[in-house]
């Protein structure tokens, strides 16, 4: 599987949000997006998975554009997973991941034996099967987290869009996600997934894609493209990337950021200000 | 109550009825359509189902002559081709009531599919339902009491008719006399035993309809 995108530009009706958005994924592969709140993150998602339609451009899947394909074919493609919201619905944790297999149900027949077992698998997967029967509006966010990611595999898809998978969640949470990925990616699956936090992209991501103000300002290994000059540029903040060695052995980098130093004030007589 | 009160009031029920189904099986699409859609020439309908509210009934009337009369754009091929006109039968008393109580359903209804969460809308599409199911099987449901409350209205509309009806179906005791044109004749002729009768139970019909109204407005806010 290799989707393309090519030239993208993206938004709303009158209002565009990015654009000239072109880069490709694998099966395998980890893409980050990383960038500043309202640098188009969640619209260029929205697009790609044909919530919104692109102003211009195309995004392929193996050579195919998906302008033309029905919603049971995009979601067998692409799985979704949007940011944990509290639930509205007091739905089981097993029911939600079974919808997951909407898809992949016929027009008017009900989940079968293998759908379930399709969703009884997810949910080990994800190490949750102790939640089957709890409802989704109590359980925890984490938690919550974990049963969208299962409902997305439960698509079965080739592509995993996830929106800010690791924001409102506690540390060791975000910890066990970031390892869930790198999991899927194992399994063969692409996953883009957009992030607020540099080290996390460090991380999992074999490619970091910076977007800000709508276009991509780099893209390529998480090593050449979260820097401190790249850093400084996006955020206006001031920021060392260095290396600590892993219990493994092996260097990880890291990004430190130095409070008081940054190049943009944020507040009207803050010292950093220009005035 | 003499027989022609008590054919009045069988007519004007049929009428609301069927007008209200007519409403349901038109109003609904086209409300989902304006509150969800864009699309070529969405604001010429939303003028054309507005227009019934602000118009003289009279207006809605003639306009309906012209359409589907015997000799209308609409009318003079059809009674060429069968011999039939709708104007002055019940039929025509249905469609002047269906138009003239659109309004009211296009504009509750829309209200309320526009205050349903689109992004419940959207998991349904991430998860592969199309925009028809997710519509019937998420939207529509959510938008339920609204659609009710709309119901409800129209069916009171329809029920009340008097102009546009008058115009395009005339009042013919018996075949398109309903009880707002029934109560009409009983003051020209000074029959006010029927007018009491007629008044008090159409009165009464709008007094439920609006407490039943009201109560689907409020459990759906």
């Amino acid at each position: 599987m290799r989707l393309d995108i090519q030239d993208l530009a993206f938004g709303y009706p009158g209002k565009e949000v990015g654009r000239g958005v072109t880069f490709g994924l694998a099966g395998g592969e980890v893409l980050c997006l990383l960038g500043p709140n309202g640098g188009g993150k969640t619209t260029l998602f929205k697009t790609i998975l044909r919530l919104l339609v692109p102003r211009r451009g195309r995004v392929d899947v193996d050579g195919e554009s998906v302008a033309g394909w029905s919603r049971a074919r995009l979601a067998q493609m692409f799985g979704y997973v949007p940011q944990a919201q509290l639930g509205l619905f007091p739905f089981t944790v097993a029911e939600v991941v079974l919808m997951g297999r909407t898809a992949h149900i016929g027009p008017f027949a009900t989940p079968s034996r293998a759908d379930r077992a399709v969703a009884a698998e997810m949910l080990a997967v994800l190490g949750i099967s102790h939640l089957a029967a709890r409802p989704y509006t109590e359980i925890s966010g984490g938690e919550r987290q974990l049963t969208l990611i299962a409902r997305a595999l439960a698509q079965q898809p080739a592509i995993l869009v996830m929106d800010e998978p690791t924001a409102s969640l506690d540390f060791g949470n975000q910890v066990r996600v970031l390892g869930e990925i790198e999991q899927l990616a194992h399994r063969g699956i692409a996953v883009m997934l957009s992030t607020h936090d540099p080290d996390h992209a460090f991380l999992c991501a074999h490619r970091v894609a910076l977007l800000h103000e709508g276009r991509l300002a780099r893209i390529g290994p998480p090593a050449e493209v979260i820097t401190r000059e790249s850093l400084r540029e996006v955020y206006g903040v001031e920021v060392t990337v260095t290396e600590v060695p892993r219990a493994d052995g092996r260097l990880a980098r890291v990004c430190v950021p130095s409070l008081g130093t940054t190049g943009r004030g944020i507040l009207p007589g803050h010292p950093g200000h220009p005035s | 109550m003499s027989p022609d009160s008590i054919s009045a009031l069988r007519l004007s029920l049929q009428v609301a009825v069927a007008a209200t189904a007519l409403n349901a099986l038109v109003g609904i699409p086209t409300a989902y359509a304006l509150a969800r859609r864009r699309f070529w020439g969405r604001s010429l309908v939303d003028l054309l189902v507005t227009l019934p509210l602000v118009l003289p009934p009279t207006v809605v009337g003639y306009y309906l002559i012209v359409l589907l009369g015997r000799r209308g754009v609409l009318g003079a091929p059809l009674y060429e081709l069968t011999g039939w006109t709708v104007a002055f039968t019940w039929y025509a008393a249905v469609i002047a009531a269906t138009v003239m109580a659109l309004p009211l359903l296009v504009r509750t209804v829309r209200a309320a599919i526009e205050s349903v969460d689109r992004d419940l809308e959207r998991a349904a599409y991430t998860l592969g339902r199309s925009e028809l199911r997710t519509a019937l099987e998420v939207t529509l449901p959510l938008a339920r009491n609204g659609i009710l409350a709309g119901l409800v209205l129209a069916f009171a509309r329809a029920l009340g008719e008097f102009g546009a009806t008058l115009m395009l179906a005339g009042n013919i005791p018996g075949r398109t006399q309903t009880v707002p044109l029934s109560i009409y004749t009983a003051v020209q002729t000074g029959e006010s035993a029927e007018t009491i009768g007629l008044v008090a139970v159409l009165t009464a019909l709008s007094c439920l309809v609006l407490v039943v109204a009201n109560r689907l407005g409020a459990r759906a806010a």
